[in-house]
């Protein structure tokens, strides 16, 4: 097992990883750049080492500058979180090249499944629905227009090869719309991802997002650990997340479990990681995407299994088999994500000093947050400033708790996502279970 | 209050982070300062008390203990205002000298100016030779030599010139 690892990462995931491995007796390293030596995770780790100034580039997304804070504290293994280097190949081939263990997937398995247009490939091959579409780079407008009218079918989504978080993508419904949309989604995703290239495929229209965690070790055994619906979010960011999916049937999860084992051992998947379906009203599922990653809404899964996927990702890292069982949830929970945003503004940005602070407690709640009274948020990165799990026997009452536990979470100082969540666990259509990605869309803010 | 009290008295403030305390009693009024001016005064004055905590601890700190040698918080006295402090750009082994049998780039009393070569940062394998960009005399060096260091960490105390 490994003796040191270091935390490539900030914030409540640095934290989170941070507490596994105190569990573990692995000693921690933290990273941090100018602007986070306050941070809760550099204070809980039992080093920490500046590593640059507050722009990511400068710092959290600097590779020599992380390789050498991993050798002058001896650090055996690095743990990327999500985001920044989470599935980022080359520092994946780094980590290996320095005999420092990389938790996550090798490069191969990151450029396989990190390339959309190359993992649907991968996807069909192995014979797991994808969404009909392009098969590779659009080319020109008029190719575009072709395929959308003659092979693919109105309406259509343009989407950046090398996307993610919900930039370069564009819907259209039909044919006037597409010269516009292809250029200003190729503008957005070279501005996003420096790489330009746009795929199209059939916009499934009023879809869930229902993905299925999965875990493979060093051996070729993978299994996965059921679903959670990421139906509800704002311009393709995840806001709310949840296990079971409310339009699961037992049938269904079978099959979407097979499929997701199917698409994992299709690439020898080493590590955790999630398969990204979107799911039709008539339960036709497709794939969307793999992230081959620990993602944010880990801990809606980790409370209905009863199991710590980061202690499960370590030690997979470290060598060790999984028994290759699936797994099924045998509780409710959902997660609400807390932003320091402004929901009665569009959702603006709220960055700066957390005067007073109450965070939730009580029977079923879970708050994973990294911010303190004193804090200062800083500007430079996301506006996640915690993450609200509330657990129970049936979905309405994690409901009901998680409305209780929101009431109870005072944050003043800046403007929270707080009044949305409460606003939604009150919504009927939510508390149904009637919703698609488009719920948000038609939801207003009383 | 008597003297064992006062003793006591420091004891707390200095194992504390309380930066300033003052007792008053009917007997007189004791100020205890933390760090180094250590100021015991005593004077008449009815019974208050007042406590000014240090500015920035508002965190919470673990229960477990979490100090050491690397995470160089800024417990170090300020420098002088006359001096420039010269930070590490890099994180890596800080180094003195080109090599082991070869004297230190600098002591306390050199006048470095603009492209000096003060030290050495090793970082996975790589040497690199850290420039001076100002022009003065090396007033203070703050690391050991073969000592890891991290970015913006003090390394030189220089007296502009």
């Amino acid at each position: 097992m490994f003796k040191k690892i270091l935390i490539a990462n900030r914030g409540e995931i640095a934290l989170r990883v941070i507490r596994t491995c105190r569990e573990m007796g692995i000693k921690t390293v933290a990273v941090y750049s100018t602007a986070d030596k306050d941070s809760l995770h550099v204070r809980f780790a039992d080093e920490a080492v500046c590593i640059g100034k507050p722009a990511s580039t400068d710092s959290y997304l600097n590779i020599p500058h992380i390789m050498a804070a991993a050798e002058i504290t001896n650090a055996d293994a690095i743990h990327p979180g999500y985001g920044f280097l989470a599935e980022n190949a080359k520092f994946s081939q780094i980590c290996a090249d320095h005999g420092i263990k990389f938790i996550g997937p090798t490069p191969y398995m990151i450029n396989n499944m990190g390339d959309k247009i190359t993992a649907k490939e991968t996807m069909i091959k192995a014979g797991v629905p994808v969404v009909p579409g392009s098969g590779g780079l659009l080319e020109s407008i008029e190719q575009a227009k072709d395929l959308a009218k003659n092979v693919v079918g109105y309406p259509v989504i343009i989407k950046a090869t090398a996307g993610g978080g919900g930039k370069g993508m564009r819907i259209v419904w039909e044919e006037s719309e597409m010269e516009r949309s292809y250029n200003s989604a190729k503008a957005e995703a070279a501005a996003s991802f420096k790489n330009d290239g746009l795929y199209m495929e059939k916009y499934v229209e009023e879809p869930r997002h229902i993905e299925i965690q999965v875990a493979g070790d060093q051996y070729g055994t993978v299994c996965h650990l059921s679903e959670r619906d990421c139906s509800i979010q704002r311009r393709h960011q995840k806001l709310v997340e949840e296990s079971p999916s409310p339009f699961m049937t037992p049938e269904l999860r079978k099959a979407m479990g097979e499929a997701a084992i199917k698409a994992a051992q299709a690439i020898n998947y080493e590590s955790v990681g999630t398969i990204e379906f979107l799911v039709d009203k008539h339960r036709n599922f497709y794939f969307m995407e793999m992230n081959t990653r620990i993602q944010v809404e880990h801990c809606v899964t980790e409370e209905v299994i009863n199991f710590d996927l980061i202690k499960e990702q370590i030690k997979i890292a470290a060598g060790e088999k999984i028994s290759g069982a699936n797994y099924e949830p045998n509780m409710c929970a959902i997660e609400c994500r807390i932003n320091a945003e402004d929901p009665y503004n569009d959702f603006r940005p709220s960055p700066g000093k957390i005067t007073y602070l109450n965070t939730p407690g009580g029977h079923g709640v879970r708050v994973d947050s990294h911010v303190y009274a004193g804090y200062v948020i800083p500007p430079y990165y996301d506006s996640m400033i915690g993450k609200l799990i509330t657990v129970a026997r049936t979905r309405d009452e994690a409901i009901d708790t998680m409305y209780r536990a929101l009431s109870e979470y005072v944050i003043e100082g800046i403007k929270t996502t707080i009044p949305f969540h409460l606003q939604l666990m009150q919504n009927e259509d939510f508390r149904s279970g009637n919703f698609t990605t488009k719920f948000l869309e038609s939801f207003k803010m009383s | 209050m008597d003297l064992k009290q006062i003793h006591e008295l420091i004891k707390i403030v200095n194992k504390s982070n309380i930066g300033e305390i003052s007792i008053e009693d009917k007997d007189g009024k004791v100020t205890i300062k933390q760090k180094e001016e250590q100021v015991v005064t005593v004077a008449a004055a009815p019974q208050v008390y007042n406590v000014a905590p240090q500015q920035h601890t508002a965190a919470p700190a673990p229960a477990l203990p979490a100090a050491p040698a690397s995470k160089s918080e800024a417990t170090a006295a300020p420098a002088p205002s006359n001096t420039i402090t010269i930070k590490s750009p890099m994180i890596g082994t800080f180094y003195r000298k080109a090599s082991p049998d070869k004297p230190p780039f600098v002591e306390v009393g050199t006048m470095i100016e603009p492209g000096k070569v003060l030290c050495v940062i090793e970082a996975m394998k790589l040497f690199n030779e850290i420039e001076s960009e100002v022009k003065g005399k090396i007033v203070k060096v703050l690391v050991d030599d073969n000592s890891p260091v991290e970015y913006d960490q003090p390394l030189f105390l220089v007296e502009p010139s």
